[in-house]
């Protein structure tokens, strides 16, 4: 009995008596001694909670968890030998719940938490989850996705627009609720956060989609392309523009472009040359209305103060901004300023009472394209003249 | 067209060559039908007589000739070397073949219709695209290379030889990618793959054309007195996530450069064919308009895009995510029947 002699203290780093499938040799062989070591370590379990008065509260959830733990309080000799080894795995909490429990259980939790109509809601996102896993969602011909725009673009967008910029809207009845129109609008504020506040204001007040027509250089970027396709951009180029119009979409442009958006600070609220007047032929070759849009408050989120010319050439974009904060703040400097937001869309202007080859006349065309730029900067002076601040 | 019609269908060595030989060869109107390719085709070929010819040389004038072959469907246009040898053998087979074959048939007073079977990849594949292209439109980026550049060239000869045959009926069937569980082509061999390697950042639209909608629509022109180019596709795009999602298979996101290195390394290994305007394509995606399908050649496929590709689909088991749907699709069964969109628009007024 070579064994009897090392084995009553410790287990010399080996995996302590217990951890296989049966009991040790040492413990079957000292089976009658048993009692004496195991008394010994509970001996040294049990003075605790009286010294210490919080190890009491310790103790009992130990016990509920592990059923196998109650025989070495009472440690009888009979059972200590025969009781099956108690491994670490048994004793976790969360192994013996399955899937399904889980799920009751999250789903108990929300109709606590929301009410009786918690379950169809959630019975709702479910679906819409695995629409998204199953990829049984539907996208239009541009590559819209509706649902992904309604539920995480919008529903992300909205709080930005509504308690950020506090976006106040005027004449939201000039915008048509069936058919195609064409909304122009100023372009400001560095990176095209006015866009998506547009997108999301004409949604709220009219529950149509404005479908954004983007530069090309929208559409070669990863990521960002994908994304601007799938909440309904396009590319800002004639055949698009007139195919949406005719399809009796409300679509949105920005003939300013990277000029209006990346200009100076000192500039602001100067409208930049309205590109070619392409938008403008698009809306007379399709008959559709043209609604001039003024944003006041977008200047100021990011102020431009300089540019890296060299460095934008490099990367290939437009230009590299030098705001107040960015980049000396880093990531920090990237927050907008909460400047407060006005949103005015203008009277129609339409388009249909002009003759056939009207889209063919460049100098109608420019004489629309000047009418539509003079609205929209006589706007932008008298909105301007209203604000009382720029933050409020 | 009446009674002894004669059609010679090039390309029958492929599956989706015979099969269209076949087809016609039933049409009661149809006295004859001669197919004709360098390699006899593989599978029953029905009462199509093969002829054994490359249209490269000018045996095919004598062919057409002998034959009195009233109507050439030009089938043979390959998108890659496969079996066929090199790029070179490729562009000898696609623009040489196409040229001695409208050589013949300019040379033959019998040729009354010819119909091309060419490809939506003519549009290219780029970010500058237009979201739907029309038959009028051209590529923003002429094609340098491989398949696209061999169509385009394949297109302007046949441009050419309309303009020199005005009395011959010339129709060009701009057919987006042919899916379904029979083809076998370098994008069912990439949706084939086990692990679908995508590039990062982008989501491709997709068009997809059924293949018993491909033999529909060559019948359909066979048969009927309309001449011009169309688009030929299925109603609807997917994107590109969409259907990676739709088969069930893990999608492996990751910079073009690496996709078309990965590309290269799976054609080495003749896993799938990749070729660079594939990359294109599927980094860019490409959507053409069918409505001159519909309205002046009067044809409509029987799937749509989606359906087609399920059809695609139904025949490849699962790799991969197919553990997700289960878990939510147990979860949904415990769950009220939802009803949707009520609740979308006031979300959107709130």
């Amino acid at each position: 009995m070579g064994d009897a002699e090392i084995i009553p203290i410790g287990t010399r780093g080996r995996p302590g008596r217990g951890s296989g499938p049966r009991p040790s040799a040492a413990s079957r062989n000292l089976a009658g001694g048993a009692s004496s070591v195991r008394r010994s370590t509970a001996a040294r379990s049990v003075p605790d909670p009286l010294t210490d008065p919080r190890a009491d509260r310790r103790v009992h959830p130990g016990r509920e968890a592990s059923p196998a733990e109650p025989t070495t309080a009472g440690a009888t000799s009979e059972t200590a030998p025969a009781r099956a080894a108690t491994t670490t795995r048994e004793r976790s909490a969360l192994g013996g719940i399955v899937v399904g429990d889980w799920l009751a259980g999250f789903q108990h939790a929300a109709t606590e938490l929301f009410g009786d109509d918690a379950e169809m809601q959630l019975a709702r996102f479910l679906a819409f989850l695995r629409r998204r896993v199953t990829g049984g969602y539907v996208i239009d011909e541009y590559g819209f996705d509706q649902e992904l725009t309604q539920r995480f673009l919008m529903a992300a967008l909205r709080p930005i627009a509504q308690k950020w910029f506090r976006i106040e809207v005027i004449g939201a009845d000039n915008i048509p609720q069936a058919g195609g129109a064409l909304v122009v609008s100023n372009h400001s504020g560095t990176i095209p956060l006015d866009g998506l506040m547009t997108m999301t204001s004409i949604h709220d007040q009219t529950g149509r989609f404005l479908r954004p027509l983007g530069a090309d250089l929208i559409f070669s970027m990863p990521v960002v392309s994908s994304l601007a396709r799938k909440s309904g951009a396009t590319l800002a180029c004639a055949e698009d523009a007139e195919r949406m119009l005719s399809g009796g979409e409300l679509v949105g442009v920005w003939p300013e472009g990277f000029k209006g958006i990346g200009k100076p600070y000192a500039d602001r609220y100067k409208l930049q040359r309205f590109g070619r007047g392409g938008f403008v032929s698009a809306a007379l070759r399709t008959g559709v209305p043209i609604v001039p849009l003024s944003v006041v408050g977008a200047e100021e989120i990011y102020p431009l103060v300089g540019n890296l010319p060299s460095l934008a050439r490099l990367l290939g974009v437009p230009y590299i901004p030098i705001t107040p904060f960015f980049p000396l703040l880093g990531p920090l400097g990237l927050v907008p300023l909460p400047s407060k937001w006005l949103l005015e869309f203008g009277e129609p202007i339409r388009t249909d009472d002009f003759d056939e080859g009207a889209a063919d006349d460049p100098m109608l065309v420019f004489d629309v394209t000047d009418q539509v730029r003079e609205t929209i900067q006589q706007t932008l002076y008298r909105l301007l003249m209203t604000r009382q601040s720029v933050f409020r | 067209m009446g009674i002894g019609r004669v059609v010679l269908v090039t390309g029958v060595s492929r599956d989706l060559g015979r099969r269209f030989a076949r087809a016609v060869a039933e049409d009661p109107s149809v006295r004859r039908v001669i197919g004709v390719d360098v390699t006899p085709p593989r599978g029953d070929a029905g009462s199509v007589s093969f002829v054994r010819a490359d249209i490269r040389s000018p045996v095919i004038a004598k062919v057409i000739a002998k034959e009195n072959v009233d109507t050439v469907v030009h089938m043979s246009v390959i998108s890659t070397p496969g079996t066929s040898g090199g790029r070179n053998t490729m562009k000898e087979l696609n623009v040489i073949g196409t040229m001695q074959l409208l050589a013949a048939c300019q040379k033959a007073p019998s040729v009354q219709h010819l119909v091309v079977k060419s490809t939506t990849t003519v549009y290219g594949a780029s970010s500058r695209d237009p979201a739907m292209f029309t038959e009028g439109m051209e590529p923003r980026r002429g094609a340098r290379f491989g398949y696209a550049k061999d169509v385009a060239e394949i297109e302007g000869y046949v441009r050419g030889f309309a303009r020199r045959r005005p009395d011959v009926r010339t129709t060009v069937l701009r057919c987006a990618n042919v899916i379904g569980p029979h083809v076998v082509s370098p994008l069912t061999s990439y949706f084939r793959l086990p692990v679908i390697p995508t590039v990062a950042g982008f989501d491709a639209r997709l068009q997809f054309l059924h293949e018993d909608d491909l033999h529909d629509v060559l019948t359909h022109a066979v048969n009927v007195d309309v001449a011009g180019v169309f688009n030929v596709a299925g109603e609807g795009v997917l994107t590109l996530k969409q259907a990676v999602r739709r088969l069930q298979r893990p999608a492996v996101p990751m910079p073009g450069a690496a996709v078309g290195r990965v590309g290269s390394l799976l054609r080495s290994a003749r896993l799938a064919e990749f070729s660079p305007e594939q990359i294109g394509f599927l980094t860019y995606g490409r959507g053409v308009d069918t409505t001159r399908m519909r309205e002046v050649l009067g044809f409509r496929p029987q799937f749509t895009t989606a359906e087609a590709f399920a059809d695609f689909g139904r025949s490849m088991a699962p790799t991969g995510g197919g553990r997700t749907v289960r878990l939510l699709g147990r979860w949904a069964h415990s769950l009220p029947t939802p009803t949707e969109h009520r609740h979308l628009g006031e979300v959107g007024r709130g």
